[in-house]
């Protein structure tokens, strides 16, 4: 993102600034909760992309010695069942679930926003075949939906992605449409009808564009209840398969049970998953008073 | 006004038409069905005996008569046979429903309860210490998974009493089920609490400053009347459709807590009848879903013409 965007933003807040940073420092200091949400994510954006190094035990390792050893110096959050390490798990585990939100976000988001521009640009037939279609999605709870949709296409890491993403697509396209409704009538439109341009390309480089911000502060939410989607569906059973340490999986197996005999193996994964949609609607929360004004409070 | 409901209704019967289309046909792209899975279980089947099992479950026939089979079963009130418990899928869905609508109904009251009254709080006290806190705690309560929570709950009935309050017999009087649902529905309700309280406090600072709650203080009503009387009103409309939007949610939050509290509902019954394939089950269950979000959509509309008297549909 470029400094432009925020200028008259910044101005109007008589904010003295010049690069970068220091656009980022004012930010941090204007809006103190997304700046946590930023760190947060990007601790588990880091844990996410060093996994590797920074977990002492492979997550795949089993080892019948420790078996459900109690957090310590050996095991830092202890130990599962197989006595694989847990701390381990959780870090290769950040893996999992960003991409599994981010994959999911980014093709619902893909699908929702061709729908939407569609719908709203084209109008017609078009528009009132998409919103049917919006209406079926939408009747559905996301959670059935996305448990429906894994069990038709399988247990991968992929198909978890698909069956998260599908649910997602009606909320986009419903927006999308609406702003798309908007701005057609505007007069910066109409001058690109008039000097000839086809209507793909002022839909893509005229209304796309102007939409963007409402689709980034989606974009956001979505992202973190597709990060709870996976985890939900994983401990049901019917997202990531064995062996991926999914936070989800790793409170699935008999969670109910250990919470008598080993609750470190229930607090960790929980406290994981619940950070980062913290941190994720922390930022949202964040991004929307700043990219959408209307809905500032 | 009659011919919008017309309109509204035909639009309802269209989208669950959609809907079970595209529920049957994501149930049958998969290859294997439950005959495949009850071979797998049992080693080695004869070839000639899987044939008459699926020829007796009709899953032989093309899936166009399968489906139009279904929809013709559905408008007499024939729901078709779990594979599962071979028993009538009617039998097996409608015991298990008031266990879940009691559920539901307390979550809901639960986070209404909260919601509705801490956002307004939230939003009188805006940018104090106080209203830091909630909006912290409703944005945590956003963040946790459902099924977290209730085994954090259940972890603390451990820590203080050593017993777990999971569902083992059914209850026998209606102060025991109150006692019996009111935890896993607190599970459940947090999170539509938060919601809940998140808009409440967005929708009441947007009242607050309008030119009537202004002149309402000029004429020199309390602070109490001003907030409840005459703000809240106004700013409780957005939030009934969050809560028909939540009653869809509430699903969601339903399978997983009645997963962790071992209760019989219908929302369980929903995994379970998935992870086996039991077509008939499955396919009843989610157009039952479907029909209470289609009709809890329609009666918020509805709610708002009530309600607002400026609201008007057009014909």
């Amino acid at each position: 993102m470029q400094t432009g965007e925020y200028s008259v933003e910044l101005a109007r807040a008589g904010a003295n600034v010049s690069g970068r940073l220091d656009v980022a420092k004012f930010l941090a200091r204007r809006y103190p909760l997304g700046a946590v949400g930023a760190a947060i994510m990007l601790i588990f954006l880091f844990a996410a992309l060093f996994a590797g190094g920074l977990s002492p035990y492979d997550p795949l390792a089993t080892n019948a010695a420790h078996s459900l050893a109690a957090p310590g110096a050996v095991h830092w959050m202890g130990a599962d069942n197989f006595g694989r390490d847990v701390y381990s798990r959780i870090v290769h585990g950040a893996r999992i679930s960003l991409a599994v939100g981010l994959g999911s976000t980014t093709l619902g988001c893909l699908f929702g926003v061709m729908l939407g521009l569609l719908s709203g640009y084209l109008s017609g037939w078009v528009d009132l075949l998409v919103q049917r279609l919006i209406d079926i999605l939408q009747a559905l709870p996301l959670l059935v939906l996305a448990l429906v949709m894994a069990a038709a296409l399988g247990p991968s890491i992929q198909n978890t992605i698909i069956a998260i993403a599908i649910p997602l697509i009606p909320t986009v396209a419903r927006v999308i449409r609406a702003n798309t409704l908007a701005l057609r009538e505007l007069p910066f439109v109409e001058a690109a009808r008039a000097i000839g341009m086809s209507d793909l390309r002022i839909a893509l480089r005229h209304v796309l564009p102007n939409t963007l911000a409402p689709l980034i502060v989606l974009a956001t939410a979505q992202f973190g209840s597709a990060i709870l989607t996976e985890a939900a569906l994983s401990f049901l059973g019917l997202g990531i398969p064995e062996p991926f340490p999914s936070w989800g999986r790793m409170l699935s197996e008999s969670a109910a049970e250990y919470v008598r005999t080993a609750p470190w193996l229930v607090i960790f994964p929980g406290i994981a998953i619940s950070l980062v949609v913290f941190g994720t609607n922390l930022l949202g929360d964040a991004m929307r008073d700043l990219l959408d004004p209307r809905q500032r409070t | 006004m009659t011919a919008y409901l017309v309109r509204r209704f035909l639009l309802m019967l269209l989208t669950l038409f959609g809907i079970s289309v595209i529920i049957f046909a994501l149930l049958r792209i998969v290859p294997g069905n439950i005959v495949d899975i009850l071979a797998d279980a049992a080693g080695f089947v004869n070839p000639a005996e899987k044939l008459r099992l699926e020829a007796e479950l009709g899953l032989d026939k093309p899936i166009p008569v399968q489906y139009a089979n279904w929809i013709a079963g559905l408008a007499k009130g024939d729901l078709g046979y779990s594979y599962v418990s071979e028993k009538p899928a009617l039998d097996e869905i409608l015991p298990r429903i008031p266990i879940t609508a009691r559920l539901a109904a307390l979550a809901l009251v639960f986070s209404i309860l909260f919601g509705v009254p801490l956002g307004v709080i939230s939003a009188v006290k805006q940018n104090t210490g106080l209203d830091y806190a909630l909006r912290v705690l409703s944005l945590s309560g956003l963040s946790m998974p459902a099924f977290w929570l209730g085994l954090l709950i259940l972890m603390a009935f451990v820590a203080g009493t050593g017993t777990m309050p999971i569902y083992s017999a059914a209850p026998k009087s209606f102060i025991d089920s109150l006692i019996m649902y009111s935890v896993p529905a607190a599970a459940v309700g947090f999170r539509s609490s938060a919601l809940i309280m998140r808009l409440t406090r967005s929708s009441m600072l947007e009242v607050l400053r309008q030119d009537f709650v202004r002149t309402a203080r000029s004429k020199g009503a309390s602070e109490t009347t001003v907030n409840y009387h005459h703000a809240l009103r106004n700013a409780v409309l957005p939030v009934i459709t969050v809560i028909g939007i939540e009653a869809a949610f509430l699903i969601g939050g339903l399978i997983v807590t009645e997963t962790v509290f071992n209760i019989p509902g219908v929302a369980r019954f929903l995994v379970e009848a998935i992870r086996w394939r039991d077509y008939p089950i499955v396919q009843n269950l989610v157009m039952f879903v479907a029909l209470i979000v289609v009709v809890t959509n329609f009666l918020v509309d509805m709610l708002y013409t009530a309600l607002d008297p400026r609201i008007r549909y057009a014909d």
